[in-house]
């Protein structure tokens, strides 16, 4: 459904005007992003979602697929700290795999870079979010990574699978696959078994191997091997740990039923108990903020497929019966992300954005224009 | 108007084409000077010869300018977004088979799967500071793959020929490329990944969805589709 240019750009500024009520600095963006940020960060998928140009004398470009990157990179070049930031504008995607998406749609978004009270952040956002989208029929979604991530320290695992997890937690297939290696449900590939007896009969494997050609240097072939030794005698993942595991990542209830699930599982393994009590102080928080949190879902896995880079708080609004329809807003706690782009610098950050497009169509399927 | 069909211009691909036809009674014909490309078809009415790359062969399928294509099926999922909704395959051909696999040197023995390259590539980025690069002309089809696989930490990088030679001449990590024998991956110092089977390519009679099939052109083909099942 095509909506109105103009109503579309009102919706954006009733929202942007909203966020600065809230003690919003408006940032601005360039449509033209330089692509290797991006590409660094979200690696060679955002190439098949994103256009990419190229300019004579700038190198590869990006249409903006999405502000948050700008947004940190320009906070982490001098901005206030603490600070509150508002957005507004287009962002582009291709839609290879629907043609009824649109690739051009606007976003309005609302970020705190802020080192005190964490908790107190995350409800912020919501709360704001979900007060600007008052009046819809929506179903609010909530979920958190680190509870995800603290249960993977809590497995007892060497630290190069505990990586390994943390790293494939956005790829479920790859990341079952690895827990059922590390529990030993799922014997090595015979290539392996071949390199780790070859290796233990004191057979050097590199040579003869080939000539190096490449920059991975021998060196580095070395260095894996020898992990890859020291992986195999780690002990297997007991039936109880893969239990909890399973337990957390499929833990779908209401708040605070959830955290009591946690708060049990916690008494078991005791690395969940900060991440937990985090949990705790969030829900406070967003009952202090007025939101009703008896009936908030919590969803450990949500956004797990979609939403890499988010590494505590996630949520999203979606309309209920509207499959057709993406979410209306969602965000959620990127700490870690303003690491990786603050060059050794970081920062706190939550943020979330909204869809105006999406907010104009379910007012008009509700027959009420605001 | 008849029926657009269009096959390869030149080498083997060509001339094996002009004999999988011409086993079932349709004799595909050259012009009789070797440089103009243009040709007739006799044995059946109605059917006009369109002599292309087979790299463009997808492309014009798709925008409808040929109602018939042969090419490798490689290169229209490659080059095709949504390749099943653009194209129909209406019959596999028998030759042109290749493989498009994923290689790496040989010389690297802790990586034999498509896992090892992704925790290869994890740690290559800790060590050199960007993604391990791969070498390919089929973007789309090995992106697809990496992703289905869950590997992270790769880029690709694009290379449209010699491609087997990056890794030597340090542009690329590993390679992904089509190979029939593997005969220019080990002179290359390469090895194939034990799961790294992306695809398994061979050249294909194709139909076009988005064709103007009225005027005739859908009744030559129904004719055609009789003589493809008879081999002389």
């Amino acid at each position: 459904m095509m909506l109105p240019r103009q109503d579309l750009i009102a919706e954006s500024a009733r929202l942007r005007a909203y966020f600065e009520t809230a003690g919003a600095s408006p940032v601005e963006s360039a449509i033209l992003q330089p692509a290797d940020a991006l590409l660094d960060l979200y690696g060679e998928d955002i190439r098949a979602r994103a256009y990419v140009t190229a300019d004579p004398l700038r190198g590869e470009l990006m249409l903006r697929p999405d502000f948050t990157v700008p947004v940190v990179l320009d906070h982490m070049a001098g901005g206030a700290d603490p600070a509150r930031y508002t957005y507004s504008g287009e962002v582009f995607r291709k839609q290879e795999n629907d043609p009824d998406r649109p690739n051009e749609y606007f976003q309005v978004g609302f970020e705190i870079f802020d080192r005190e009270t964490p908790e107190a952040a995350d409800a912020e956002v919501f709360a704001l979010i979900a007060g600007a989208l008052d009046g819809l029929p929506l179903r609010p979604a909530t979920g958190d990574v680190g509870i995800l991530t603290a249960v993977i320290e809590g497995l007892g695992l060497s630290l190069d699978r505990q990586r390994a997890l943390k790293r494939h937690l956005w790829r479920p297939r790859r990341f079952r696959a690895l827990v059922e290696r590390f529990a030993g449900r799922r014997p090595d590939p015979p290539q392996r078994q071949a390199l780790l007896a070859r290796v233990a009969s004191g057979i050097d494997v590199l040579a003869g191997a080939g000539p190096a050609i490449g920059l991975r240097s021998p060196a580095e072939i070395q260095a894996r091997v020898e992990r890859l030794v020291a992986d195999a005698q780690q002990p297997f993942l007991t039936a109880g740990e893969v239990d909890i595991l399973d337990q957390v990542t499929g833990l779908k209830d209401t708040a605070p039923a959830a955290l009591e699930r946690l708060h049990d599982i916690a008494v078991d393994m005791p690395a969940l108990s900060d991440a937990v009590a985090r949990l705790s102080r969030r829900l406070d928080a967003l009952s202090a903020r007025g939101i009703p949190v008896d009936s908030l879902p919590f969803e450990a896995s949500f956004g797990r497929t979609t939403l890499e880079y988010y590494d505590g708080f996630v949520f999203g609004f979606t309309a209920p019966g509207r499959p057709d329809l993406p979410p209306v807003a969602t965000g959620g706690r990127y700490d870690a992300l303003t690491r990786v782009l603050g060059k050794g610098r970081s920062i706190p950050a939550v943020g979330g954005m909204i869809r105006p497009e999406v907010v104009l169509q379910l007012r008009q399927g509700a027959g009420a224009w605001g | 108007m008849g029926l657009k069909l269009g096959v390869p211009s030149k080498g083997r691909l060509m001339e094996k084409t002009f004999d999988w036809f011409a086993a079932r009674g349709v004799a595909l014909e050259r012009a009789r000077s070797e440089r103009e490309y243009a040709g007739h078809v006799t044995g059946i009415d109605g059917v006009d010869l369109v002599l292309l790359s087979a790299s463009e062969i997808p492309r014009e399928l798709a925008a409808g300018r040929v109602h018939l294509g042969v090419t490798g099926s490689d290169l229209v999922r490659d080059k095709l977004a949504q390749w099943d909704d653009q194209v129909t395959e209406i019959e596999p051909m028998g030759f042109g088979q290749a493989d498009l696999v994923i290689a790496v040197p040989r010389i690297w023995v802790d990586v034999d799967t498509v896992a090892d390259l992704d925790a290869a590539a994890a740690a290559f980025r800790v060590e050199h500071g960007f993604r391990l690069r791969i070498a390919t002309k089929y973007h789309r089809l090995v992106r697809e793959f990496l992703r289905r696989e869950g590997v992270a930490d790769y880029q690709l990088v694009d290379s449209q020929g010699a491609t087997e030679g990056t890794v030597k001449n340090r542009t690329a990590e590993a390679i992904a490329d089509i190979t029939s024998t593997g005969e220019t991956l080990r002179a290359n110092h390469l090895k194939i990944l034990a799961d790294g089977l992306i695809h398994r390519s061979e050249a294909t009679l194709f139909k076009s969805r988005r064709a103007d099939w009225s005027g005739g052109a859908r009744e030559t083909f129904e004719t055609l589709k009789g003589r493809l099942g008879a081999i002389a």
